[in-house]
C-alpha cells in the first residue's frame, strides 16, 4: 500500500521514536518503512565496533548526526585484555569524515583514540558539538588541543576515566577567545595543571556552562573564583580538596558554594580535608548525585555530608545519566555510615561502594554485609547496587532480595575469591538464587564468593530478563554454563573468568551465541579443538582465541585456550588483529589442518 | 644462610611461583659474605627475618578483584595522607629489571638496616656499604626513593623518621644510573 501515508508523514511520526529498539522494529515492518526509516535515522548505537563495518553502517544510514560506539570487552577494565588488542576508532572516523560531514556527536567507550583521529575529526566536522570519551586511551593532550582549537561549536568535551598521555596543561588555552558555546567540560582524568587564568576566562565567557569537572591539579584556593563566574553550574567536580591552614579559603568557599543555587551533582574530592566539607553544605539541598569515590573521608564526616543532601537520588532521563552515580563512596563509609543513609536519603536509587584497600590481607574498615542489608531495607527506590565487601551470607542476600524486588542491577564483589557464607560456610547459591527469584526485572548481575552449579540452575530458571552476567571462580561443571545459556532468554553479554566450563555446554548452545552481543571466557577449560569447531559451524560469529603463549597450533588440540571472545558480526573476521588473536573460521581451519 | 644447606634440594623441588620469581639458587652472592656494618645482628636467620618484615601478599590473580587501575592509583596516593599509625604506610618498590613491583609497609621497620635487609630478601640482591660521601659502594644497586616534592633521593641520607614521613615510593636502581648518583 504505497499510497497509504505520504513518506513525509511517516518520517514525522518516526522522529518521535528515539529508542534504538523501536526504530529497529519499525524498519522490519515492510520495505518502504525500512527505506523511510533508514533515511531519517539520526542517531546510531554500535555496541561492538567489530560487529559491523563503517561501510555497512554508512550504506544503510546516510544521514546520521550522532554516533555511539563501544570497543573492547568489559573485562579490559581489569587488565584482562592485552595492549594492542584493537578497537581503533580511526577507520570509523575516516569513513565518517567522507560520508557524514554534518556529524555532531561522537561517543566512544573502551576504544583506542589517537591524536590523528582527534585532529581529523576536529578539522572535518564543521558542526561538531559533543565528544564523550569513556575509558578510552591512545591519545595525548595534543589531541585535546586540536579539539579545543578547531571545534568552533563544541558543547561537550567529556573525558571519563580515560588514559591520556599528559604532555602539558596547555591544551585548554587553545580554545579561541571568541569560543562561547561550552556546556560541559569533564577533565577529571587529566594529570597536569592547566592555566588557571585560561580556565577562568573560559568559564566566564561560556554562559551556558552547566557541567564542570576539574582535575586533581586544580587547588581548592582556585575554586571560589571559578564558582563565582559560573553560578549556573548544575554539575561540579572539585580538584584536590585540601590546603594548608588558611581560614579565608574556607569562608571564600562557603560564599562561592552558596551562590550556586542549581547544583545537582558533586564529584572530585581528591585528598579531601574533612574540615573543608562543610563549605559545601549550602549547595547540598538540591544535590541528587554525589561521587565521593576519590575521597578517603572517614565515616562521620561522610554521614554529615550525606545528611545535608536529603534529595539524593538518581536522574532517570537517559541511559547515560543512569550511569551517573547517585552515591559512590569508598568503604570508609563503613556499616555505620550506610546505616545513616536511609534516614536521610529516602530517594536513593543507586549505591556504589568501592574498596579502599582491595589487596590488603585484612579488612581495614568496618564494612560488612550489614551495611547493604540496612540500605536495602530503608531505601525503597534502591535499584542499582555495586558493593565490594569481605564477607557475605545467604541470609543477608535473601533479606536483600526480599526487601528490594525492584533491583535491576546487582553487582556484588566479595574480595576473597570463593569465599563461602561466613556464618554457615556453605556456598552462596541460595543467596544469589533468592536475588534472581525475587528481582524479576534484574538486568545485570555480577556474582562472587563460593558458588556451585546449583546457582546457575536458579539463574537459568528465574533470570528471564537478565541481559548481562559476570561470573568468576564459580561452578563445578559444564552444566552450570549450559543452564545459563539455555535458560536466560534475554542474555546479551556473558563474561566468565576462572570457571571450570569446557566444550560441551558451549557447543551444545552454539545457536544461542548468535542471539547475544558477546561471550568472554578467560582461564576456563575450552579447548582449541572446540573453538575451531565452533568457528566452523557458526559463520555469523567471530570466534576469537587470544593466547599470549603463541599460536594454539603449537599445543595439543585438547589444550584449553587462554582467552576466548565470541561475538556475532556481519563484518566477517577482523582485519586488524594483533599477533596474539586468531579467528577460528573455515579458512583458518583448512589452512591449519 | 638458613637455606644454603638446602640449596641442592631446592634445585630439584617442584614449587609454585609467580611468573618471574627468581629461583633461590640463582643468587649471585650470599649476603652473609659481605661486610656491612649496617646489617642487623646475625642471630636471626633469614626465614624469621622475612616473617618480621614485609608480609608476603597473597598471590594476586590478574583481573581480580575487579577494580579499575586508575582507582587503585587514587587509593595508593591517598593512603599515605591517612592516619598511618592505624593503616601502615605501604609504598611501592620497583627494581630495575624486575617484571613486577612489590609493596612494603615501611612503618614496620625501625631503621635503615632493617629496611635494606628486607629489600635484599624481597628482590634477591645485595646492596653494598653506605657512606655519606659515596652512597652505596660495592654493588651495582642503589636504593632510592621519591620524596614529597617528587625528587629522587638516595636512601640513607636523612634521619629515619624524616625518611618515613617523606618517602612516597622506592626504586632500586641498577647499573650505570647508579654510578651517576655515586659521583654526586
Amino acid at each position: 500500500m504505497a499510497y497509504s501515508f505520504p513518506e513525509e508523514v511517516l518520517e514525522y511520526v518516526f522522529a518521535f521514536l528515539s529508542s534504538h529498539k523501536d526504530r529497529n522494529a519499525v524498519s522490519l515492518v515492510c520495505k518502504s518503512w525500512y527505506e523511510i526509516e533508514r533515511w531519517c535515522r539520526r542517531r546510531i548505537f554500535i555496541g561492538n565496533c567489530y560487529a559491523v563495518s563503517p561501510q555497512i553502517v554508512i550504506r544503510r544510514f546516510p544521514e546520521v548526526r550522532a554516533v555511539k560506539i563501544k570497543g573492547k570487552p568489559h573485562f579490559a577494565d581489569f587488565n584482562l585484555v592485552p595492549e594492542g588488542w584493537g578497537a581503533y576508532v580511526y577507520p570509523w572516523i575516516s569513513a565518517m569524515v567522507r560520508s557524514y560531514p554534518w556529524l555532531e556527536e561522537i561517543k566512544l567507550k573502551r576504544m583506542v583514540v589517537t591524536d590523528e583521529s582527534l585532529e581529523l575529526l576536529s578539522k572535518s566536522f564543521k558542526n561538531f558539538k559533543v565528544l564523550v570519551l569513556s575509558s578510552c586511551e591512545g591519545f595525548t593532550t595534543d589531541g585535546l588541543a586540536s579539539i579545543a582549537a578547531n571545534c568552533r561549536n563544541l558543547r561537550e568535551l567529556d573525558l571519563r576515566e580515560c588514559e591520556v598521555e599528559d604532555l602539558s596543561g596547555h591544551w585548554l588555552s587553545h580554545f579561541p577567545d571568541n569560543f562561547t558555546s561550552l556546556v560541559s567540560l569533564n577533565m577529571s582524568c587529566l594529570g597536569s595543571e592547566v592555566s588557571f587564568s585560561a580556565l577562568e576566562r573560559l568559564v566566564s565567557r561560556c554562559p551556558n556552562l552547566r557541567t564542570l569537572r576539574l582535575n586533581r591539579a586544580v587547588p581548592v584556593e582556585k575554586l571560589p573564583n571559578l564558582l563565582r563566574r559560573a553560578p549556573q553550574l548544575v554539575e561540579f567536580g572539585t580538584g584536590a580538596y585540601s590546603a594548608e591552614n588558611q581560614t579565608d579559603i574556607f569562608s571564600n568557599l562557603v560564599e562561592a558554594f552558596s551562590g550556586c543555587k542549581h547544583l545537582k551533582s558533586l564529584s572530585g574530592f581528591w585528598d579531601v580535608d574533612p574540615a573543608y566539607l562543610p563549605a559545601m553544605y549550602y549547595a547540598c539541598t538540591g544535590i541528587t548525585s554525589l561521587n565521593l569515590s576519590n575521597a578517603t573521608v572517614q565515616s562521620p564526616d561522610l554521614v554529615e555530608l550525606i545528611i545535608q543532601c536529603p534529595n539524593l537520588k538518581c536522574l532517570w532521563r537517559e541511559r547515560e545519566l543512569i550511569e551517573d552515580m547517585t552515591t559512590q563512596v569508598l568503604d570508609y563509609i563503613e556499616d555505620a555510615g550506610l546505616k545513616a543513609l536511609p534516614s536521610y536519603c529516602k530517594d536513593l536509587q543507586e549505591l556504589r561502594v568501592f574498596p579502599s584497600d582491595p589487596y590488603g590481607a585484612e579488612p581495614n574498615v568496618s564494612l560488612t554485609e550489614q551495611g547493604l542489608v540496612t540500605v536495602s531495607a530503608g531505601c525503597p527506590k534502591l535499584q542499582s547496587v555495586l558493593y565490594f565487601c569481605r564477607q557475605m551470607s545467604n541470609a543477608a542476600l535473601i533479606t536483600i532480595a526480599r526487601n528490594r524486588p525492584n533491583l535491576i542491577r546487582f553487582r556484588l564483589c566479595i574480595i576473597d575469591p570463593q569465599a563461602p557464607d561466613y556464618l554457615t560456610l556453605e556456598p552462596l547459591d541460595t543467596g544469589f538464587g533468592a536475588i534472581v527469584e525475587h528481582c524479576k526485572e534484574l538486568l545485570r548481575l555480577s556474582m562472587s564468593g563460593l558458588l556451585t552449579d546449583r546457582v546457575f540452575e536458579y539463574i537459568g530458571t528465574h533470570a528471564k530478563k537478565l541481559e548481562m552476567l559476570s561470573i568468576a571462580f564459580a561452578g563445578d561443571s559444564d552444566l552450570g554454563l549450559h543452564n545459563v545459556l539455555s535458560g536466560c532468554e534475554s542474555l546479551r553479554k556473558l563474561e566468565i573468568m576462572d570457571c571450570p566450563f569446557g566444550d560441551k555446554a558451549l557447543l551444545a548452545n552454539a545457536a544461542k551465541l548468535e542471539t547475544m552481543r558477546s561471550l568472554w571466557m578467560s582461564s576456563c577449560s575450552v579447548s582449541y579443538g572446540a573453538c575451531k569447531l565452533l568457528g566452523q559451524k557458526m559463520p555469523k560469529l567471530n570466534v576469537e582465541v587470544m593466547d599470549e603463549r603463541g599460536h594454539p597450533d603449537s599445543r595439543p588440540e585438547t589444550c584449553p585456550v587462554e582467552k576466548l571472545y565470541i561475538y556475532r558480526t556481519v563484518a566477517g573476521p577482523r582485519v586488524d588483529k594483533p599477533n596474539f588473536v586468531w579467528t577460528m573460521d573455515e579458512d583458518a581451519v583448512l589452512r591449519l589442518s | 644462610m638458613a637455606y644454603e644447606n638446602d640449596m641442592n634440594l631446592k634445585a630439584t623441588e617442584l614449587r609454585l611461583g609467580l611468573p618471574g620469581t627468581i629461583d633461590e639458587s640463582q643468587i649471585k652472592e650470599p649476603s652473609f659474605l659481605k661486610s656491612n656494618n649496617k646489617r642487623s645482628s646475625g642471630d636471626m636467620d633469614n626465614s624469621a627475618n622475612e616473617d618480621e618484615c614485609s608480609p608476603v601478599p597473597k598471590a594476586q590473580v590478574v583481573g581480580w578483584p575487579p577494580v579499575r587501575s586508575y582507582r587503585k592509583n587514587v587509593l595508593q596516593q591517598q593512603k599515605k595522607n591517612f592516619d598511618s599509625d592505624v593503616l601502615g604506610m605501604y609504598v611501592k618498590v620497583s627494581m630495575d629489571g624486575a617484571p613486577y613491583l612489590r609493596k612494603i609497609d615501611i612503618k614496620v621497620y625501625k631503621n635503615y638496616p632493617d629496611l635494606l635487609v628486607a629489600l635484599e630478601n624481597m628482590f634477591k640482591f645485595s646492596i653494598g656499604v653506605y657512606s655519606e660521601r659515596e652512597g652505596y659502594n660495592g654493588s651495582e644497586y642503589a636504593p632510592t626513593y621519591e620524596d614529597k616534592d617528587g625528587d629522587w633521593m638516595l636512601v640513607g641520607d636523612v634521619p629515619w623518621d624524616m625518611f618515613v614521613n617523606s618517602c612516597k615510593r622506592l626504586r632500586i636502581m641498577k647499573g650505570s644510573e647508579v654510578k651517576g648518583l655515586g659521583c654526586l
